[in-house]
C-alpha cells in the first residue's frame, strides 16, 4: 500500500495545503509529564493537516514539544489527549502490532541521534525493515537504498566505522528501504556541519520532488527550515506560527547526488 | 518474519557478542557439569554397594550381636559379645532351625602381617570351611582349609587376592609363610579376587580357621566364657520369603533360649534388610553431594540470571530501535527466546558432555594406590535431565522475562532507556 502510494506523481511546485489529499491530520493533541509536583504540558493543543507531496518544518525553541510531536506523528508514542489521523486512519484504534505495521509501511523516522544497531553493517541496519515486512530480495533493496544516500560503497561498515554524516545517511537509507509515503525527521542535521546539512536536505527534497514522498522534519536553524515550502513553529506546546517560505526566500540545497553515488563518495574522501 | 529469520536474527545478535554469550554458556556448562559429575559419584558408590550386597545372594540371613531398635538402626552396637561359635553350630545340630543348610559364623580381627620382607596392616577373619559355599566365594590357588585342619586349630591361612599382591607380588604365596600377631602361618591358598565389587575390603583378607583363630590368634570370651563371633552367616534351604521369615523366627527362639534372655541381644538380618540400611546411607551420600552439586547449579543459574538480565537490560534500546522501524512484539519476543534456548541449550550440552565424560574418566581410578579402592561411577539420566532442566529454565526465564517488559515499552520509552 505504502509503495502505490510512494510513486504517485508529486505535485508540480505547489506550495499551498490542497495540492494532495490529507495525509496527516491531528486535533488538540496533548501529552503532559507529571515530575513530581511540576506538570509539564509538552504538547497543549496541538490542531494541523499536512498533504501529501509537503515538504514541511518544525521549528521552535528548546523545550517547545518538537520532538514530542514527531514521535507523536511517528506512532512510536501515544498522545494524552486528541485525535491523530494517518492517512484516514484514527491511530489510537490501532493496537500494538498494527502500529509496528504503520511504523514499517508507511513511515520512515530519522532520529537526531541515528539510532543504529551496534556492531551491524550498514547493508544489515538498511536490511532490517524490511525483514520485518517479510520481503525475500532484501539485498538488493537495501543496496540500492543505500545508494540513493550515496554510500553504495560503505555497506560494510559498521556505525562506529562511519562519520556522523555517514550514519545520518545510513539511517535515512533505513527510513526510505520500504518506500514509506511520509519521512519524519528530528532535527536530522542538529548533530552535523553545515555542509553534511546541506547534503541531507539534498536528499531530503529530491525525495520530495522526485518520489513525491511527504517530509516533514524539525530543525533550529531558519537556513534549513527555508528548504521546505512551509515551517510551523511550535512555542510552549502551541503552534505559535504556520506559513509558507515565500517563494523567494526558499533555498534549493546544491544536488551532490547527481553524480553516480560511487563516484561522489569518492570526491568527498 | 517467519522461524529462520528469527533464528537468524538471533544468530547475528549472538555472534555480535561472542564474549557475552560465551560466559552465559559458561555458568550453564559449570552447573549442568557439576551436578552430573557428583550425582554419578553418589550413584556409583550406591551402586557399588547394591550389587554388592546383591552379590551374597538372597537366601542368606546375617546375625550380629547386640539388639536394634525397629528403624534397623543398631541400638547396643558394640556392646558385650553374645554371638558364639557354639550358637552357630546349634542352629544345624538342635534341628529346630530345619530352614537352614549351613552356617558360617565369622570372627574378624585387625593384624599386623609380615611376609617375606613385607610388612602391612590386614583384616583377620576367623571362618569355618562352609563360609566358602555359603558365601558362594572360590579359591584361586591352593585350597581352603578343611574341616580336619579346622578341628586340629592349623596354622594356615588363606590369602584375599589384593593381600597376596601386597605380601607376594608375582612370587609363589602357596607354601610360604605369613607372621601374623607373633604366630606363623602357612599360607594354603588364595583366594579369586571379587574385583570391581570389592568394597568393604573382600580382597584385603586373610582367612583362618575359626577355631585357630579363638585360640591363638584372638582370645575374647562372652560374658559367660563363650568364644565371640561377629557374624553368623547362616544359608537357607531356598530363597521364599515364608523360609526366611520362619527361619527368623526359629533362630531367634532358639538364641534367646540358649542366652536365657526375654529381648532378643543380637540382629538378624536379611540381604534385603542390609540393601535396605545400605541405601539409606548411599541415598544420604547421593543426597549430600546433590546438593552441594545444586549450590554450584544455584551459583551457575545466578550468574545465566545476571548476565541475561544485565544484557537484555542494555539492549533495551536496541529493542527500541527494532520497534520503531516496524518489528512486532512477538519479533522481539521470538528473538529473545531463540537467543536464550541456543544459549541454553549449548551451554547445556556441553555441561553434559563435561559432566558425563569427567565421570567416565573418574570411573576406575584408584586413589591412593594400587590397592585402593577404586571409584565407581554412574551417570544417571535423571541428573542429567534435572541438571539441564533447571539450568535452560533459568535461561529461557531470566531471558525471556526482561525481554518481555522490554517488547511490551512504547518504542519511545525503549529509546530512552538508559
Ligand atoms: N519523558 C519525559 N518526561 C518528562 N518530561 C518530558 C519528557 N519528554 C519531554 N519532556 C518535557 O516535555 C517538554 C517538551 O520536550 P521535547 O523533547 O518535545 O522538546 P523539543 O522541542 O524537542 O526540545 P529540543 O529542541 O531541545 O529537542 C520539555 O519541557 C521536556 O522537559
Ligand atoms: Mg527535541
Amino acid at each position: 500500500m505504502a509503495t502505490a502510494v510512494a510513486l504517485e506523481a508529486s505535485p508540480t511546485g505547489s506550495v499551498t495545503p490542497g495540492a494532495g489529499e490529507v495525509i496527516i491530520k491531528v486535533e488538540g493533541l496533548t501529552k503532559t509529564y507529571t515530575m513530581g509536583d511540576v506538570t509539564v504540558r509538552a504538547l497543549d493543543g496541538v490542531s494541523f493537516e499536512v498533504r501529501r507531496g509537503e515538504l514541511l518544518a518544525i521549528m521552535g525553541p528548546s523545550g517547545s514539544g518538537k520532538s514530542t510531536l514527531m514521535n507523536v506523528l511517528g506512532c512510536l508514542d501515544q498522545p494524552g489527549a486528541g485525535t491523530y489521523w494517518l492517512d484516514g486512519v484514527e491511530t489510537s484504534t490501532l493496537d500494538d502490532d498494527a502500529l509496528a505495521e504503520v511504523r514499517n509501511q508507511k513511515i520512515g523516522f530519522v532520529f537526531q541521534q541515528f539510532n543504529l544497531l551496534a556492531r551491524t553493517s550498514a547493508l544489515e541496519q538498511v536490511e532490517l525493515p524490511l525483514l520485518y515486512a517479510g520481503v525475500r530480495d532484501r539485498q538488493a533493496r537495501a543496496l540500492e537504498a543505500l545508494a540513493a544516500v550515496g554510500l553504495a560503497d560503505r555497506a560494510r561498515h559498521r556505525p562506529t566505522e562511519l562519520s556522523g554524516g555517514q550514519q545520518q545517511r545510513v539511517a535515512i537509507a533505513r527510513a526510505l528501504v520500504n518506500n514509506p509515503a511520509l519521512l519524519l525527521a528530528d532535527e536530522p542535521t542538529g548533530a552535523l556541519d553545515t555542509r553534511t546539512s546541506e547534503e541531507i536536505m539534498a536528499i531530503f527534497q529530491r525525495l520530495n520532488e522526485e518520489q513525491g514522498i511527504t517530509v516533514v522534519f524539525v530543525t533550529h536553524e531558519p537556513d534549513i527550515a527555508r528548504h521546505t515550502r512551509r515551517v510551523i513553529h511550535l512555542r510552549d506546546g502551541q503552534i505559535n506560527q504556520d506559513a509558507p517560505v515565500p517563494e523567494g526566500e526558499r533555498l534549493t540545497a546544491r544536488p551532490i547526488q547527481e553524480a553516480p553515488a560511487h563516484e561522489a563518495a569518492a570526491a568527498r574522501r | 518474519m517467519n522461524l529462520t529469520e528469527s533464528i537468524r536474527v538471533a544468530l547475528r545478535a549472538l555472534g555480535a557478542n561472542k564474549l557475552r554469550a560465551a560466559l552465559t554458556m559458561l555458568g550453564m556448562i559449570i552447573g549442568v557439569g557439576s551436578v552430573i559429575a557428583l550425582m554419578s559419584i553418589g550413584r556409583g558408590v550406591q551402586a557399588g554397594i547394591t550389587s554388592q550386597i546383591k552379590g551374597l545372594g538372597s537366601n542368606l540371613l546375617f546375625i550380629t550381636p547386640g539388639s536394634t531398635t525397629q528403624g534397623g538402626v543398631r541400638a547396643q552396637a558394640g556392646t558385650a559379645s553374645t554371638l558364639t561359635a557354639e550358637d552357630a553350630q546349634a542352629m544345624l545340630d538342635s534341628g529346630r532351625v530345619p530352614q537352614a543348610v549351613a552356617v558360617a559364623p565369622e570372627a574378624p580381627n585387625g593384624g599386623q602381617v609380615v611376609a617375606n620382607g613385607q610388612n602391612t596392616f590386614t583384616r583377620l577373619n576367623g571362618v569355618t570351611p562352609e563360609f566358602l559355599e555359603v558365601r558362594n566365594f572360590s579359591v584361586a590357588e591352593g585350597d581352603f582349609f578343611s574341616a580336619e585342619q579346622m578341628a586340629a586349630r592349623s596354622l594356615v591361612a588363606v590369602l584375599g587376592a589384593n593381600t597376596r599382591q601386597t605380601l607376594f607380588g608375582d612370587s609363589d604365596a602357596v607354601g610360604q609363610t605369613v607372621r601374623v600377631n607373633q604366630i606363623n602361618l602357612r599360607v594354603i591358598g588364595v583366594m579369586a579376587p571379587k574385583g570391581a565389587q570389592a568394597q568393604g575390603g573382600q580382597d584385603d583378607v586373610i582367612y583362618v580357621p575359626l577355631t585357630t583363630m579363638q585360640t591363638r590368634l584372638n582370645r575374647a570370651r562372652t560374658a559367660r566364657g563363650g568364644q565371640t563371633i561377629s557374624t553368623i552367616n547362616v544359608q537357607l534351604a531356598d530363597d521364599r520369603v515364608e523360609t526366611r521369615q520362619a527361619a527368623v523366627e526359629n533362630i531367634g527362639e532358639l538364641l534367646r533360649e540358649r542366652h536365657r534372655v526375654a529381648q532378643d541381644d543380637f540382629t538378624i538380618r536379611s540381604q534385603e534388610d542390609l540393601l535396605q540400611t545400605a541405601n539409606q546411607i548411599t541415598g544420604f551420600i547421593t543426597l549430600f553431594l546433590g546438593s552441594v552439586a545444586g549450590i554450584s547449579l544455584l551459583v551457575g543459574g545466578i550468574g545465566i540470571m545476571n548476565i541475561m538480565l544485565v544484557s537484555v537490560t542494555e539492549r533495551t534500546r536496541e529493542i527500541g530501535i527494532r520497534k520503531a522501524i516496524g518489528a512486532k512484539r512477538r519479533d522481539i519476543l521470538a528473538q529473545f527466546l531463540i537467543e536464550a534456548t541456543v544459549v541454553s541449550v549449548v551451554g547445556g550440552a556441553i555441561g553434559i558432555f563435561i559432566g558425563a565424560g569427567g565421570s567416565r574418566l573418574l570411573n576406575g581410578i584408584r586413589f591412593g594406590g594400587p590397592t585402593a579402592q577404586p571409584i565407581q561411577t554412574v551417570v544417571s539420566p535423571d541428573a542429567i535431565v534435572l541438571a539441564f532442566t533447571v539450568s535452560a529454565l533459568i535461561g529461557l526465564f531470566f531471558g525471556v522475562y526482561p525481554a518481555v517488559k522490554a517488547s511490551r515499552l512504547n518504542p519511545i520509552e525503549a529509546l530512552r532507556y538508559e
